[in-house]
């Protein structure tokens, strides 16, 4: 099994034109074997481009093609907007990859989601999607570095390193059940313990790779869930290890995370929830290749 | 981007805040002028984004123009924690009765707005938040609803502002609230926040961050360009549209991505090598792009080996190439290079590069042993 996104999944790209960057992403994930059934765009409702019929409204496209999640690449200024489209389209899983949306903009669609359409998932913003190998890939991920089989879920905040990280696993033989790139914004839609409770139900999963990365305090909540949730092996590596002290939002950001945010503190939270924490992706790769000979 | 005080007292304004009368000055002339428009007494304050500037006498009360001579003099080409004072701010001095705080921020972990405010003020308030975590109130709120009037209310109650500051600082609050979502704000903090000794509440002081990523929709902000001063290294980098952090080592790092350029970063180290900076030439980057990237590199005297660390998701490793042949036609790079490749359209890139910067630099195929290769570059050793 996979997370998320499996080969029933049907796909919606938002904003599809010609020119847009979700044609060329769509064609890329199409050619993976994901299951593109419809573009959206309110000018261009009735039109096929590249075989993929367009509709004028999130709502129409799901109605006629039984879409079951989309794909947004729009520019900052309208993502936030096409986010909320889709979900009262009633689309469940939403990906949008869009760097630079004003937080004040993520925050009230993060908080519309949670309030009024509990039943939609969003990931991201500013993140690299979702790939289930051999199955499904929405995003920018490039499918070839991805190796199908598992038994490795892998959940990451960095989106190169992401790619990294997957490529070090298919590199030493160990497939993956999904790879989840959450996106490094303030408000991401999709949290690392949204993915570790996924990855934790899920039975062909049998071991969980987070790639982390300085700032925030989402690795240290991560840790918590494992403690608390998670009875299979984690292993960790936090991007920014030599990072100097990086710049802190004034007065008000150091009190909300107070110690929090330092790879360290980040690093030892996970050591102390039993993660197996690395120094660099390949070394993680290399602990996880340990851990996956040992479940045989 | 950081405002400096004045500029976040004049946005401040923009929301209805109350702040005290004042004006700019980067001459000793231009502070008296200043001092002449608003009434003596007066305060010169230093302009710098770095706290501390009381303790370190950016901070001074003039009663007449000698003094506003003098301290002007004093406080312009200080140096407070490594940034020069180029501009003061003049402002008429406030009697004062009481320091407060208040600030809005995002709570990343809560995913909502984070209101705090205290009846400590004017102090540095992470030392109240560590000694005495109960003098600052705090209240969630979720950007669905915004701040209502009588929340607002209940909260300076709780942080225990004086009876005769409730009002009028609740009203600050919702003024705050306002300019810090209208106005696009990471961070609207007033520390301190006073009472007079008329009874009035206002703004003391301003430390506004602004959200970047909402620019598009703020063209008013483009009278804060130019206004920053940074290493001149990220300057130049920052005109080209990279994310640059300098650094003190020797191995300059080209990667796409943050996460990649911090984790390339890392690396180097745990080789033996050291980081001369930190550049993200971005998720899309392009031709361009790189050799923009090389050229701030090259500009870099500390640099002694380059190691281009790049995996195409967006970025398309043939793009990649292009821009490093590209590079090396348009500047001499003084430095030798090594990259690593890998990714979309990855094999094409390594081909181009063999075919045409073959023997000016050196493809390696793992991040580990690039970085080992750049380090020895660099004359270094590598472990």
């Amino acid at each position: 099994m996979s997370i998320f996104a499996d080969e029933n999944t049907k796909v919606v790209i938002q904003g599809i034109s010609p020119s847009s960057q979700g044609l060329y992403h769509g064609l890329r994930n199409r050619a993976y074997g994901t299951d593109v059934v419809a573009g959206t765009n309110p000018k261009r409702g009735g039109e096929t481009i590249e075989g993929i019929p367009v509709f004028s409204t999130v709502a129409e496209a799901v109605k006629t093609t039984g879409a079951n999640a989309s794909f947004i690449s729009v520019p900052p200024p309208f993502a936030a907007e096409a986010i909320l489209e889709a979900a009262e389209a009633g689309v469940p899983f939403v990906v949008c990859i869009t760097e630079g949306i004003p937080a004040h903009d993520e925050a009230r669609a993060y908080n519309t989601l949670v309030r009024d359409f509990p039943g939609t998932r969003l990931l991201g913003p500013n993140c690299p999607g979702v790939i289930s190998p051999g199955k499904c890939n929405i995003g920018i991920t490039a499918g070839d570095i991805a190796l199908p089989g598992g038994p490795v879920g892998l959940v990451s905040r960095s989106g190169t390193v992401f790619y990294q990280a997957l490529y070090e696993l298919t590199q030493k033989g160990i497939g993956q059940t999904t790879g989840v790139g959450i996106g490094g914004d303030p408000v991401p839609g999709t949290g690392f313990t949204d993915v570790l409770a996924a990855f934790e139900a899920d039975p062909e999963t049998k071991a969980v790779l987070i790639i982390g990365e300085i700032g925030g305090a989402a690795e240290e909540q991560a840790a918590e869930f494992i403690t608390a949730e998670m009875s299979k092996p984690v292993v960790a590596y936090i991007a920014g290890v030599t990072a100097p002290p990086g710049r802190k939002m004034g007065h008000a950001g150091a009190i909300i995370s107070g110690s929090q945010g330092t790879a360290k503190a980040k690093m030892e939270a996970l050591s102390a929830a039993g993660v197996t924490v690395a120094l660099n992706p390949t070394e993680a790769g290399e602990r996880m290749v340990d851990i996956v000979k040992n479940l045989a | 981007m950081d405002l400096y005080e004045y500029q976040g007292k004049q946005y401040f304004a923009r929301f209805g805040i109350p702040v005290s009368p004042g004006g700019v000055a980067d001459t000793v002339d231009e502070a008296l002028s200043r001092a002449e428009e608003v009434g003596y007494p007066v305060v010169v304050k230093a302009q710098v984004k770095v706290g501390g500037r009381g303790k370190a006498g950016g901070i001074q009360l003039a009663h007449d123009a000698d003094a506003v001579r003098r301290h002007a003099g004093n406080i312009l080409g200080m140096d407070i924690k490594g940034h020069v004072v180029h501009r003061v701010w003049i402002e008429h001095s406030s009697d004062i009765a009481k320091e407060y705080y208040a600030s809005l921020t995002l709570d990343r972990t809560a995913k909502k707005y984070l209101c705090m405010v205290s009846a400590k003020g004017g102090v540095d308030i992470e030392e109240v938040a560590d000694s005495d975590p109960g003098a600052i109130a705090r209240i969630h709120i979720d950007p669905v609803d915004g701040l209502s009037a009588d929340e607002a209310a209940a909260l300076v109650v709780e942080a225990g502002l004086d009876a005769e500051a409730r009002t009028g600082a609740a009203d600050v609050l919702l003024e705050l609230y306002r300019c810090y979502v209208d106005g696009d704000c990471d961070l609207a903090e007033i520390n301190p926040l006073i009472l007079t000794t008329d009874g009035r509440v206002h703004a003391l002081d301003a430390k506004v961050t602004l959200d970047d990523n909402a620019a598009f929709r703020h063209p008013e902000w483009e009278e804060y360009a130019g206004t920053e001063t940074t290493d001149p290294r990220e300057q130049l980098a920052k005109e080209k549209g990279l994310q640059y952090v300098g650094l003190d080592g020797f191995v300059g790092i080209i990667a796409n991505g943050a996460g990649l350029a911090m984790s390339t970063c890392d690396v180097v180290e745990q080789v033996g090598g050291k980081p001369a900076n930190f550049l993200d030439i971005g998720g899309g980057a392009n031709a361009a792009q790189m050799a923009n990237a090389l050229e701030v590199i090259n500009s870099d005297e500390n640099v002694r080996s380059i190691f281009i660390n790049i995996f195409g998701g967006i970025t398309r490793g043939d793009e990649v190439a292009n821009g490093i042949v590209e590079a090396m036609s348009r500047v001499e790079i003084a430095s030798p290079i090594v990259i690593r490749l890998d990714g979309t359209n990855a094999d094409e890139g390594r081909r181009i590069l063999a075919e045409q910067a073959a023997g000016k630099l050196e493809s390696v195929p793992t991040m580990i042993e690039a970085a080992r290769r750049a380090t020895e570059l660099a004359g270094g050793t590598s472990r």
